[in-house]
């Protein structure tokens, strides 16, 4: 089972409750993984003592426009939902412009004359890591300048690793666009964590309008609770929206983030609600088969 | 010779549109007739590059010269290639103002 942990909103704790989550579930015994998805910005390994076990490039595709073939007929810049390629046939100008380029190779199909080649550049890396003896973490990094992290996050969710696991938790990018829904069309469950103020409200709505359209099962864990107000709760009521848990606003929680750490025995009513949360999944993953 | 300014609507009484890449018009002067026409701007709702389109789009009607409230860097060096002249008016002046100010010259 794949459980993407998301937000609408940045900061609200993805990362946190999926680098816990994941140590709850390998302390229970079970087969758990965990893929940092979030390849503009990956740091879910600073907080696990991770090491890098392999390292590989993605490439993404590039045209090549060759102008003593090019008839300036305009019909790949038409064919480019981005603007990549400007056309003026007048003028008999062609220009690619590789900022805009987002790899899509339409404009490849386009042509009709052989004015396209193809070249590939490096857009990101994937890299496996070594936990308690196991390569079960990974994580995708886009490169600096690459428009878009989707074809990083493309490649790193496609099984990275060895075997088979019971539990993946695809930590996500925060936002609604492209890279999250890349990244949670791979799930099978979407667990959005949000705050109880009136922020994370506003972003929560945004991404709970985006997985009602997917059709994707989804559940919400709130983190700070007790910070805020009430609003949350009663726009989970409202919709009628399941909630898999709460992490209570501490200060003992914010130390052990600020230092890459995570939470361990000193706290053992934060770890019980882990355990609590970490149960569910089973259930919910028994009761799906 | 042609002049292009980024127009907030399809008349001569209304603004220039500071934008240049995502203004919905621009009103296209014609020196020789003295006359303004307006077209949509069809790079406005672009996903991305809405600039270097609305440039093609232009360059394409034979522009020589685009008036805007500023431009972006892709704009500068794709129009410095295609020899088309900018100009950047920060006033909100309307297009009859500015076109006016052309058929003076």
């Amino acid at each position: 089972m794949k459980i993407a942990i998301a937000s609408g909103k940045g900061g609200t704790g993805k990362t946190f409750v999926s680098v816990n989550l994941f140590l709850t579930l390998r302390n229970m015994g079970l087969e758990a993984a965990l893929i940092d998805c979030d390849a503009e910005a990956p740091n879910a390994m600073a907080f696990l003592p991770a090491r890098l076990a392999s390292e590989t490039e993605i490439f993404e595709y590039r045209p090549v426009i060759d102008t003593e073939k090019c008839v300036f007929c305009g019909k790949c810049a038409e064919w480019c939902e981005y603007n990549a390629i400007i056309c003026i046939s007048p003028a008999k100008y062609i220009r690619m412009d590789e900022s805009l380029c987002h790899g899509c190779a339409a404009c490849n199909t386009a042509c009709k004359y052989g004015a396209i080649s193809d070249s590939q550049i490096v857009s990101g890396k994937k890299s496996v890591f070594e936990f308690d003896n196991d390569r079960c973490l990974a994580e995708g990094r886009t490169e600096i300048g690459i428009k878009s992290p989707v074809r990083v996050i493309k490649a790193i969710t496609d099984n990275p690793f060895e075997k088979e696991y019971d539990y993946t938790i695809l930590d996500s990018p925060p936002g609604t666009a492209c890279p999250f829904m890349e990244t949670v069309s791979k799930a099978d469950l979407v667990l959005l964590v949000t705050e109880p103020t009136p922020f994370g409200l506003s972003d929560l709505k945004k991404a709970v309008n985006v997985l009602e359209m997917t059709g994707k099962p989804f559940g919400v864990i709130i983190n700070r609770a007790g910070l805020g107000n009430h609003d949350v709760y009663d726009f989970l009521k409202e919709k009628d929206i399941s909630l898999w848990g709460e992490i209570p606003f501490e200060r003992e929680i914010a130390e052990l983030c600020s230092e890459g750490k995570s939470i361990k025995d000193e706290l053992p009513d934060i770890k019980r609600k882990f355990t609590e949360l970490a149960l569910k999944l089973e259930d919910y993953g028994n009761s799906r088969n | 010779m042609k002049i292009a300014i980024s127009s907030k609507t399809e008349s001569l009484s209304g603004e220039i549109d500071s934008r240049f890449g995502r203004c919905p018009y621009f009103a296209i002067y014609d020196s020789d007739t003295q006359s303004t026409d307006f077209v949509v701007n069809k790079a406005a709702d672009a996903t991305d590059g809405a600039g270097p389109a609305a440039v093609g789009q232009l360059a394409a009607a034979g522009i020589n010269e685009i008036v805007s409230g500023d431009f972006g860097m892709k704009i500068k060096d794709l129009c410095s290639q295609l020899n088309i002249q900018l100009t950047i008016i920060k006033e909100n002046l309307t297009i009859k103002e500015i076109t006016d100010n052309f058929k003076s010259k």
